[in-house]
């Protein structure tokens, strides 16, 4: 006899061991991340003598960390805004029927397949100030003063080094977004663009009051995948440039490396990977809501 | 077809588990001997094989398990090293940079025991200079075998360069200014530096703060007995901030080792960094007394600042004894001249074979044997490693910021928190 009550049991007990696993080295480990970071175990023995919010006090008051935010907040904006925008025009080119379609789509999604360590040595070295594209431009008669991932410039506290690191990852993941935007355009009905040609919409018609509403789902996707991927951001900047001159392309992630590993000073790193929970947070949960609301509708 | 392809898979998967398994039942308790660095390229990693060549040759019977973690100057390694530590499982010997980086990370915290007895027992205790042993030494007991020695404060310079335009080697923090104002008057970068990874600014300073203060004050600012304040030392802070006027441009982009290329290829006149660069030089096939040659760093002719790697012995290590042996191969002539003159140092005995050795090496281990000996800042003998990092920090700033007063008063409470004598 079928019984659904005893196939739940039966799935429960196939599920158990990996939810114990998951509980208990993800939660389990959040929380202990969140209790180390209200201790006061600096040095390679633990001490965890309540210290309250003293090391977040302490991170928010450094200069480091202060850099770290707002880079974080700028790469993340202008990442996701260049990914977007640029593989949104990049799938609409592809999905205009452009001649030899299977090569660009091929050509933008190939980055995709690089780790982002690969990618950091590589643009490296092209944006390296005296070797790197500086010198071609030099060669050509251009003056090219710009020190990339080394100027120490600011604009209202967005450290021009970071454009270097915000290159390096839309290069990476253009194509990411392209591919996402090129499905969502695809499964557009063809009936919908044609009638709308019929009553005389223009091509910017099309894509303004058709095609982007119609991809809004995949924007949304879209967003969270690439704002998750720079909010926690170590390997690129790791690989690339480090720290940078006074820590011009410094992320937390970078601060919770060296803090832990190098500095021994377990609290501060508990609480840098702390605050990077909730940044991700922010991000996330609005995303999970949206999805378990959809599912209940 | 499906299912055999299936098979393979599983199968190929589950090889590296086999192999590992059957690594693990290999070593034997008491038969093995687990050694932990991160000297995995070209010089180092030989010049350690020639050490355990040694050690090998002593004791056949014992199984040699060299375990390196590549990358990062030793962050890698040293992040693998705490998690072992912490979770019970150290390695029999690991590499540490001699002096604080050692006794605040390990010996403080009760996971090493002395090692004394191995220099005694020998009766080695004399033929290691005292500043070394104690460089070495917490409340009077050794905790670890220093390998080599490297020398901090050295100004590597383009003699060509320096003949062009009539100038003389610099031997003062004033006649390196005089020298580098004429060099940038012809367009010339006077001084390279290669800070993308924040140490060699680092680096740079400790040499600039022990010309301006002498050794004893250079000595007492990493105990916590002089302030940061100290006219010297403010004097040394804006020495270097003077100095950041004729760096090369590209300074943040460029490693250490590019830095000191610089001065090879006649692209800088001047670099300071420590003595593996004349290993480097050689490697490299550039010619002393032209493309290259070297001074004690401007004022601090007279001193020492060294640097050493060392071998300790880790509380609960699996084969104890073992560990013993190998620290009597390091710490004994035989091995210091195997490992040295590869690895481009000089040995920690002042009574090695001089015959196996480079001019260089020979011209340091002269001021070596002569010479006061400081701990050096930017590798872990001076201070220790959570110093350090907050010390690589503020660099960071001052290099690009350029302001004294800020960065001392940093230095300075930094010192208040982490230095011995406020503890």
């Amino acid at each position: 006899m079928y019984s659904p009550k005893k196939e739940i049991q039966k799935g429960l007990i196939v599920v158990l061991p990996m939810i114990a696993v998951l509980f208990i080295f993800v939660y389990g480990f959040i929380f202990w991340s969140l209790r180390v970071s209200f201790s006061a175990w600096d040095g390679i023995l633990p001490n965890m003598k309540f210290m309250g919010l003293s090391n977040y006090k302490t991170l928010f008051a450094s200069q480091r960390f202060q850099t770290d935010l707002f880079n974080t907040f700028y790469f993340t904006l202008f990442f996701m805004g260049t990914c977007i925008i640029g593989g949104f025009i990049l799938s609409y080119l592809l999905f205009s029927k452009l001649k030899g379609e299977a090569v660009f789509r091929t050509i933008y999604l190939f980055p995709l397949s690089l780790s982002f360590v690969v990618t950091g040595v590589l643009w490296r070295w092209v944006l390296s100030p005296e070797v790197g594209v500086n010198a071609l431009f030099r060669m050509m008669g251009f003056p090219a003063e710009f020190g990339w991932f080394t100027s120490t410039e600011s604009i209202a506290e967005f450290n021009l080094a970071v454009i270097s690191l915000i290159i390096a990852a839309s290069w990476q993941y253009l194509g990411y977004t392209m591919a996402m935007f090129l499905a969502g355009l695809r499964s557009i009905p063809d009936q919908i663009i044609e009638s709308a040609k019929i009553d005389g919409a223009g091509e910017f018609r099309i894509i303004w009051n058709i095609l982007i509403p119609m991809v809004k789902p995949i924007t949304f996707s879209a967003m969270i995948v690439l704002g998750h991927i720079s909010l926690k951001i170590f390997d690129l900047a790791y690989a690339m440039t480090g720290k940078g001159p006074a820590f011009v392309t410094d992320f937390p992630g970078l601060f919770m490396f060296e803090t832990t590993f190098r500095g021994n000073n377990y609290a501060e790193g508990a609480a840098i990977s702390i605050v990077m929970l909730l940044l991700v947070a922010l991000v996330i949960i609005p995303y999970l809501y949206s999805i378990f609301r959809g599912e209940e509708v | 077809m499906r299912k055999s392809a299936l098979i393979m898979l599983v199968l190929l998967f589950s090889i590296p588990a086999l192999l590992f398994a059957a690594g693990e039942q290999e070593l034997e308790e008491g038969k093995t001997l687990e050694i932990f660095s991160w000297w995995t390229a070209g010089g180092e990693a030989e010049g350690l094989q020639a050490l355990i060549d040694v050690f090998n040759e002593k004791y056949p019977e014992i199984e040699v398990v060299n375990a390196t973690v590549a990358g990062g100057a030793g962050t890698n390694a040293k992040a693998v090293l705490a998690t072992r530590m912490q979770g019970g499982n150290p390695p029999d010997a690991f590499q540490v940079h001699a002096g604080h980086e050692l006794i605040d990370t390990w010996v403080v915290s009760d996971y090493m025991e002395p090692v004394t007895f191995v220099l005694e027992d020998n009766g080695w205790l004399d033929v290691f200079p005292e500043d070394v042993i104690d460089i070495i030494s917490y409340q009077g007991e050794v905790y670890s075998i220093p390998v080599n020695i490297h020398r901090s404060n050295v100004m590597w310079y383009n003699a060509d360069i320096l003949n062009e335009y009539g100038l003389s080697v610099p031997d003062s923090m004033d006649e390196f200014f005089e020298a580098a104002e004429e060099l940038q008057k012809n367009g010339v970068t006077a001084l390279a530096l290669g800070d993308t990874n924040t140490w060699p600014a680092t680096h740079l300073l400790a040499s600039v703060i022990l010309a301006s203060t002498g050794p004893e004050k250079y000595k007492g600012l990493w105990e916590g007995t002089v302030d940061w304040s100290d006219s010297d030392v403010k004097e040394a802070l804006e020495n270097y901030a003077k100095m950041m006027d004729y760096v090369n441009s590209d300074h943040a982009a460029l490693t250490n080792m590019d830095a000191a290329g610089y001065v090879a290829e006649g692209k800088a006149a001047m670099n300071v960094m420590g003595d593996w660069v004349a290993g480097y030089y050689m490697s490299q096939g550039y010619t002393q007394g032209e493309e290259w040659d070297w001074a004690p760093s401007p004022g601090t002719a007279g001193n020492f600042i060294m640097l050493s790697d060392s071998f300790g012995l880790t509380k609960n290590a699996p084969n104890r004894e073992n560990v013993v042996k190998w620290l009597e191969v390091c710490a004994s002539k035989e091995g210091q001249d195997a490992f040295n003159p590869i690895k481009g140092s000089i040995p920690a005995r002042t009574d090695s074979d001089r015959s196996k050795y480079n001019s260089y090496q020979l011209a340091a281990m002269d001021d070596f044997s002569s010479d006061f000996i400081v701990p050096s800042l930017a590798h872990g003998s001076a201070v220790s490693e959570a110093w350090l990092t907050k010390i690589n920090d503020v660099m960071s700033v001052f290099t690009t910021e350029l302001d004294v007063d800020k960065a001392m008063k940093e230095f300075q409470s930094l010192a208040e928190r982490y230095a011995p004598a406020n503890k």
